[in-house]
């Protein structure tokens, strides 16, 4: 309404009081809540780890590099995504899109080898009880125990680290949107499809993969309705959620994973 | 593009003009080693409280490198860096409200 008021000229507003255009304050109040969120899921983590005495120490050598190697990917992401906000400021397109596009495949890279992670622990025993039951699963496996014995554990870990792979999926379809904008529609859809259909009915990726379906729809609305090209503001914007997203796992890792290491 | 657009494209490139590229590498080679230091601490066979203060001042430090200078809070004016900061912090220093609660069920026993 003020747009459409106000001739398009920068110089009728008065000055930010943050010295920077409401776009970006407004991503920094949205991971300001975020933060609180990922504030309260944390503390839940710690309140159990300290008040139960046995609490389990399942993650063997395996895990633990997984773990780390995902953190590499984070970090790199977290610097090509600062190489894409300085070349799309000096208004080189070509280089942000490619940098945009090497910050989703590390991205992707991280989401790959979470679910990993997370199949190996489920077809190990490690689950919540609404995941489907896993067919001819031995009973008798360490992590089935750790279900039953501490349920606290796969509850805050599947509750924590599944919030994360969200922002992580969401923060990649996003740098997707910015880099490719309606191309990126048809890719997501491809993505979904195929993750639905290769993932096995007892995975819970089965149906988480429908995130996929649901961004694109939504995603399709927000171009329809506001199509515009991104420019440098959207880019930096984005990357103020996407480096949100790698300091949340600067957390994580230490507290769920190396603070539960089997050491032999 | 809009001319208002073109504006704040104009000034996003100015905030950025004088930022040289090089401290964003030593930044993400310093995360690299603290994440390296982190995995080798948690096979230390340390005490799990003397442990989780290592780990989570590690982590502080990691944070702030990434708000800092990923996030560029370090170009920003000072009243943004305290404004967000200090209610970022206070109001997560306030969950801590909690920790009691957590030790006294860790040594609850029976009357």
């Amino acid at each position: 309404m003020a747009e459409a008021a106000l001739p398009h000229n920068l110089a009728v507003y008065e000055p930010s009081l943050f010295g920077t255009y409401s776009k970006k304050v407004g991503m920094w109040l949205f991971l300001l809540s975020d933060s609180l969120t990922f504030g309260a899921l944390l503390y839940a983590y710690s309140y159990g780890r300290i008040s139960i005495a046995n609490w389990p120490t399942p993650f063997h050598s395996g895990s633990i590099v997984n773990a780390t190697i995902m953190t590499a990917f984070l970090l790199t992401s977290s610097l090509t995504m600062v190489l894409a906000v300085n070349a799309a400021a000096k208004g080189n397109e070509k280089t942000r899109r490619l940098w945009l596009l090497a910050t989703m495949a590390c991205g992707t890279g991280f989401i790959v080898l979470h679910a990993r992670e997370w199949s190996n622990l489920i077809a190990e025993g490690l689950r919540l009880p609404i995941f489907p039951a896993v067919p001819h699963q031995d009973v008798a496996s360490e992590f089935v125990n750790v279900s039953k014995a501490v349920p606290q554990f796969a509850a805050t870990f599947f509750g924590l680290t599944g919030m994360h792979m969200l922002h992580v999926t969401l923060g990649v379809i996003y740098l997707g949107v910015i880099a490719l904008r309606r191309k990126f529609i048809p890719i997501l859809l491809g993505l979904w499809l195929v993750a639905w259909l290769a993932t096995p009915a007892y995975s819970p990726f089965h149906y988480g993969v429908h995130v996929l379906l649901i961004a694109a729809l939504v995603c399709s609305l927000i171009m329809w309705l506001k199509p515009k090209i991104y420019d440098a503001a959207d880019v930096e914007v984005a990357g103020l959620y996407w480096h949100f997203v790698d300091l949340v796992w600067m957390f994580i890792f230490p507290l769920v994973y190396l603070m539960s290491t089997k050491i032999i | 593009m809009e001319a208002f657009q073109q504006a704040i494209q104009e000034h996003v490139a100015e905030q950025h003009r004088h930022h040289r590229l090089t401290p964003f590498f030593w930044v993400w080679g310093t995360l690299l080693v603290l994440t390296a230091v982190e995995v080798n601490l948690a096979y230390q066979n340390m005490q799990p409280k003397r442990m989780l203060t290592i780990l989570m001042a590690l982590s502080i430090v990691k944070a702030t490198l990434i708000i800092g200078y990923f996030m560029h809070m370090k170009y920003e004016l000072s009243r943004m860096k305290w404004l967000t900061m200090c209610a970022l912090v206070f109001c997560l220093a306030m969950m801590m409200v909690f920790f009691p609660d957590a030790f006294r069920i860790l040594s609850l026993g029976v009357r």
